[in-house]
């Protein structure tokens, strides 16, 4: 590794970087976004009204629900994972992508191709049903190919880097990539009945079979959607907001508590199950020592605005990073709430878990994606704002309304369901048959379906004001708060 | 290290380093924050102490409160029984009729089988005992197998062709499959069954078929066709009908009879169980 | 430390992958190491050839979406379902289906409660038996024939990722699921001595073919009927 002498020097040689291939990944992510949140919105309805299930095999919640979940983790927050880390490793590591942009074309194509199989499977009707990990072993063991080439090609970059140090983002990166890599493989051991069909068995059973699934699924949440976005925060918030991070002492503290602390957390999703009561109290306690590790991130993104709070009021894309922000305080609050036995005694099965899912993955994942997207298209298309500052803020608004409409009415008829579930009457018996309550979830399923459209419309105006961006237009407006400063 | 400086606003030192314009405060850790993370940690240390936590080789540390939550519900239902044992006792020793006698027990008989009886019978019977096609209305008094207190205990208990060992069992004779009657034979008596409960249908076939129905029928819906509980032999004078609505379907009944299945619950509920929503099925409406 | 680690590429991607293989090799190895963590009962056996093929039918549609298969210790679900749900009773699964939510009842114990006439209509259309349920309708299982000809090799592969399939069960996959689901055809007392308190029959009704329902079916009728709870010992498998 070369040793650069400081900033001075390496300042005149920044190379070019490789765009090309993050302007696909950007692009993908708003195209996968929109499929996923129409998913969403289409099975949020099934729930509401069933024949929207439309009695077709392809059409079924049962087969449609991995193909949103998938769309929206893996191919959404895929796309805008791997586009960031690219365009975030090479600037702060100041070389361009190692292996090229040929060697990143093919992670590119390779993850839509990933993405369109498994999609295609779960309506064709192959899936593992492990959740989160549905596609057949053909399709991991393509994913885990291509998963290794971005490893390889991430890893290089920082390799080959003119920095002396690695930069924070890019330690939650490696998290990322590494464990995911790791979980992603042992979750997905199978044998194949034949190599030419698509069925295969699982190596694991049962009760080691569901600590295995919840190893991985808890941490596809800690690593992917976590650690990555939290990579992604420590890049978009300092730079839109133009202030150095709060602070680095902070960053290593809650960057390896989360790392070693995440692991453990996965029989929360166990709790009162034919789990061993040992495995649970570990889920249990990691859980609740990672608040803390989980909020000093939100910390090191709030407080990296202190001196620039005001920038709030003018900036909508701030405004989509620092409440996702809040967004992520929020579920990481809930989330070890809800590890609590007696807590998740009520809400587990629920539709409270729904609730605290959407929290974090609206509020929080799909918002500072939102927020890197307002940043990266000008930039990427060499433009030299938006197309218009006014829509960012429409887009804004409708969407939290959205956010609020679903998260508020999953809490209450998660609540409510766990409740009437267990409720007795005076005499000792149960008071309410299972089939009164899925009667009784069905305003707030339209409620939530309301949500999601608006969240859905949302994205449309995304759509539009970043298409309007890349063709070079801009739309003549009075900028944000100007109103009240000229009053 | 190179390039520390101090940053305007916050009065905090950087570390020196810089990353596509980005530099890091070395803010210290917020102290509120530590403390909340110290607390969290001698929590789950704790937790470890009291509860079931680490696991060796072969075994775990099993925790200082003896806890299980497996124990926990064995002790909650042992609880649960205790409370109920006032009643249930009395249930186990009397028989439905005496139970049926009793107001109080009465009482507590309808609460306990209202949510039996929703959450297990409620599929296929309907909301209340509505009844569905194949299966039976139960708060009407037409009964197959008779609207008695003991004779609906005696069917929720085995069933009816639930392969149970004291199940109610009896079946129709496939009679075109079997060669017992011809098409025309079949025809006859389908339109004798019609007319008994449409008066208005009187005809030669209804003649004819009345015949056919005393010689092959009756043993098992009675002469007057008013049905035979003993034997499962609907009523078939009503106008309440298991699957027949129309003369066809008649036809299609004596040619190729269905048998529905109703499922027998004891071992799956409690014989306490049972009693209630016998009783509860008993009150719907049709009791006899 | 972390001044090495940010400074060193491969010291930190080391670092990382050690921190987070441990809290895994903590939780996940001693579940097959220790005993205790599946429960010694009576009555566990393999799924019959054709439960086996209507569990994956269970699974590419996606139920666990919807149900749970798993009754946690509670008195209210110990009342709606049954006795709450044992490691031991999952041991032949895979994948294990527990699930995470129950947008419907959960199905540990469905088995022996409704009859096979009651969950082909329900199957078909849900809303025809339960007005209230908001299920999707399966009609295109009963159309369909159940592609059973290689469940040999289905079972083969079952017992290479470890269960106790006999030879004699591989080999006589094929008949075993004819004998099933027709009933009178087939060696019946050898079927059962091969899978006891299997149900058989014609389970959709439809004697003319072995549909992707009868499979359904088969399978939901036995799920919780295996362990003997008569011999069951609560008090020996707290844990
Ligand atoms: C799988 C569907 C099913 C379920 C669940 C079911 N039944 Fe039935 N039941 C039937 C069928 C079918 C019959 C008619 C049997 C026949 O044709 O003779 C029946 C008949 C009866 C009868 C006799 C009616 C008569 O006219 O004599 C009673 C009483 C009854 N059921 C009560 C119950 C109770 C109480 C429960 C719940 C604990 C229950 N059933 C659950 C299907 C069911
Ligand atoms: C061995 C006894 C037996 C004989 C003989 C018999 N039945 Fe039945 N029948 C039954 C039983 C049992 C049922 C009810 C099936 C069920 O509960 O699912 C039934 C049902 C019916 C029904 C349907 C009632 C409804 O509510 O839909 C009709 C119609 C009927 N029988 C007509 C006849 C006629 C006509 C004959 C003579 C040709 C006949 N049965 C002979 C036992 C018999
Ligand atoms: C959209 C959610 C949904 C999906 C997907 C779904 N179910 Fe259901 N299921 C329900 C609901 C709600 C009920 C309760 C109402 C009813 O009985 O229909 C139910 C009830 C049932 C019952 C009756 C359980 C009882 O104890 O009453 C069975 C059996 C069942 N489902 C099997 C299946 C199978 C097998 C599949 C997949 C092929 C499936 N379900 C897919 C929602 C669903
Ligand atoms: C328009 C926006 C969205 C709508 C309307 C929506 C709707 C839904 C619905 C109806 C479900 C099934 C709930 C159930 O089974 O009861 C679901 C599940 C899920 N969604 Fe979304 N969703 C949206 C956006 C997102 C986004 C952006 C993400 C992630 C980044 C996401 C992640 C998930 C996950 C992980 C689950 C599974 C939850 C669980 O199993 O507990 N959703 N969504
Ligand atoms: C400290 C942080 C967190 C903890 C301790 C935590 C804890 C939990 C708990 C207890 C559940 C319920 C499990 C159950 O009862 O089935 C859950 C579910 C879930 N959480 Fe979190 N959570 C945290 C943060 C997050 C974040 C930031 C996200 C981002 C999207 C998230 C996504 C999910 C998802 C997708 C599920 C549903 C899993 C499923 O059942 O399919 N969590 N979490
Ligand atoms: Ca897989
Ligand atoms: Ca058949
Ligand atoms: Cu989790």
């Amino acid at each position: 590794m070369t040793d650069q002498s400081g900033p001075m020097t390496s300042a005149s040689v920044i190379p070019v970087y490789d765009d090309e291939v993050v302007r696909k990944f950007v692009v993908a992510t708003i195209f996968w976004g929109v499929i996923g949140f129409a998913a969403g919105v289409l099975i949020a309805f099934q729930l509401a009204f069933p024949a929207l299930n439309l009695d077709l095999e392809w059409t079924s919640f049962g087969r449609l629900r991995p193909v949103h979940t998938s769309a929206v983790i893996f191919a959404f927050g895929g796309n805008i994972l791997i586009g960031t880390t690219l365009f975030i490793v090479q600037r702060t590591s100041k070389v361009s992508l190692f292996g090229g942009s040929g060697l990143a074309h093919v992670v590119f194509w390779g993850y839509q191709a990933f993405i369109v199989m498994a999609a295609l499977s779960y309506v064709l009707g192959f899936s593992q049903s492990k959740e989160y990990a549905e596609p057949e072993w053909f399709i991991d063991l393509w994913l885990t190919i291509i998963w290794v080439i971005y490893l390889v090609i991430f890893a290089g970059t920082i390799f080959i880097r003119k920095e002396k140090h690695i930069y924070v983002a890019n330690w939650f990166f490696l998290a990322f990539i590494l464990t995911i890599a790791m979980l992603h493989i042992v979750n997905n051991l199978a044998v194949p009945v034949s190599w030419t069909g698509a069925k295969s068995y699982i190596l694991w059973s049962g009760v080691q079979d569901a600590m295995t699934q919840w190893w991985y699924g808890h941490n596809a949440v800690g690593f992917f959607l976590t650690a990555g976005f939290l990579g992604m925060m420590y890049y978009f918030i300092p730079k839109q907001a133009e202030r150095p991070v709060y602070s680095y002492r902070l960053s290593v503290v809650h960057f390896w508590s989360i790392t070693f602390l995440y692991i453990w957390a996965g029989p929360h999703h166990l709790h009162y199950t034919a789990l061993p009561d040992w495995t649970q109290t570990l889920g249990m306690t990691f859980s609740v020592m990672l608040w803390m590790p989980s909020w000093g991130g939100m910390i090191n993104g709030f407080m990296t605005l202190s001196g620039a709070w005001d920038k709030l009021r003018t900036d909508p894309t701030l405004r989509f990073l620092v409440t996702s922000v809040g967004f992520y305080g929020m579920s990481t609050f809930e989330g070890p709430l809800m590890s609590i036995k007696a807590v998740n005694s009520l809400s587990h099965y629920t539709d409270w878990t729904i609730g605290h899912v959407h929290s974090g993955a609206l509020g929080w994942n799909a918002f500072i994606s939102f927020g890197a997207l307002y940043y990266l298209v000008p930039k990427l298309w060499g433009r030299e704002r938006l197309y218009s500052l006014r829509l960012v803020n429409t887009h804004f608004w409708i969407a939290t309304v959205g956010i609020v409409l679903y998260i508020s009415s999953m809490w209450v008829s998660g609540i409510m369901q766990g409740l009437m579930w267990r409720t007795y009457d005076e005499l000792g018996f149960l008071q309410y048959s299972f089939i009164e309550t899925v009667e009784a979830m069905h305003p707030y399923y339209v409620i939530r379906g309301t949500g999601g459209v608006l969240f859905l419309i949302g994205s449309l105006i995304m759509v539009y004001n970043l298409v309007k961006t890349m063709k070079g237009h801009v739309r003549n407006e009075a900028p944000i708060g100007a109103s009240t400063a000229k009053a | 290290m190179a390039n520390v400086e101090k940053d305007a606003i916050s009065g905090q030192e950087t570390t020196g380093h810089e990353w596509d314009g980005i530099k890091e405060l070395n803010t210290p850790m917020p102290k509120w924050w530590l403390y909340t993370y110290y607390v969290c940690i001698v929590f789950a240390v704790g937790y470890w102490v009291v509860y079931p936590a680490w696991p060796t080789l072969s075994s775990y540390t099993k925790g200082t409160g003896g806890y299980s939550s497996r124990g926990e519900h064995d002790a909650d239902l042992a609880a649960q029984k205790q409370s109920r044992s006032a009643w249930t006792s009395k249930f186990a020793a009397m028989n439905v009729d005496e139970i049926g006698g009793d107001r109080q027990l009465l009482n507590y008989a309808m609460a306990g089988g209202k949510i039996i009886f929703a959450e297990n019978c409620a599929p296929c019977h309907g909301t209340a005992g509505s009844g569905a096609p194949g299966y039976p209305i139960l708060a009407d008094d037409d009964w197959i197998w008779g609207g008695t207190r003991d004779a609906i205990h005696t069917t929720v208990a085995f069933g009816v062709r639930s392969g149970h060992d004291e199940t109610r069992e009896s079946e129709m004779p496939n009679f075109l499959g079997d060669e017992i009657l011809n098409k025309a034979q079949i025809a006859d008596v389908a339109e004798y069954i019609m007319s008994l409960s449409d008066g208005s249908i009187s005809s030669d076939g209804v003649e004819r078929g009345a015949v056919v129905f005393e010689e092959q029928c009756s043993a098992c819906h009675g002469e007057d066709g008013k049905g035979l509980p003993e034997l499962g032999g609907p009523n078939l004078t009503d106008a309440i009908w298991l699957y027949s609505k129309s003369k066809e379907a008649i036809a299609t009944q004596v040619s190729a009879p269905k048998h529905g299945v109703m499922p027998a619950w004891t071992g799956r509920l409690s014989d306490v169980e049972i009693k209630q929503v016998s009783l509860y099925v008993h009150s719907l409406g049709g009791g006899q | 430390m972390q001044k090495i680690l940010e400074k060193n590429l491969i010291l930190l991607c080391v670092a990382i992958l050690v921190t987070v293989a441990i809290g895994g090799l903590v939780q996940i190895v001693p579940l097959y190491t220790m005993e205790s963590t599946i429960e010694k009962v009576d009555g566990m056996r393999p799924y019959s050839p054709l439960e086996q093929a209507g569990r994956n039918i269970y699974i590419r549609e996606g139920c666990y979406t919807c149900h749970s298969q798993m009754i946690r210790p509670f008195r209210d679900e110990a009342e709606r379902y049954g006795h709450y749900s044992l490691a031991a009773e999952s041991m032949y699964d895979h994948p294990f289906q527990w699930g995470s939510k129950r947008t419907g009842p959960d199905l540990a114990r469905v088995g022996g409660k409704y009859s096979n006439d009651w969950h082909v209509a329900h199957m078909v259309d849900p809303r025809s038996v339960v007005p209230e349920s908001i299920m999707p309708g399966y009609s295109f299982m009963a159309d369909r024939e159940l592609s059973y000809l290689n469940m040999d090799e289905h079972l083969y592969t079952l017992r290479q990722v470890g269960v106790p399939y006999s030879d004699d069960q591989i080999k006589s996959a094929v008949a075993d699921i004819n004998t099933q689901a027709n009933g009178d055809k087939g060696d019946v007392d050898a079927f059962l001595a091969r899978y006891p308190k299997a149900a058989i029959g014609d389970f959709d009704g439809n004697p003319d073919k072995v549909s992707e329902l009868d499979a359904m079916i088969a399978y939901l009728q036995i799920l919780g009927q295996m362990v003997d709870f008569t011999t069951y010992k609560p008090e020996m498998n707290r844990r």
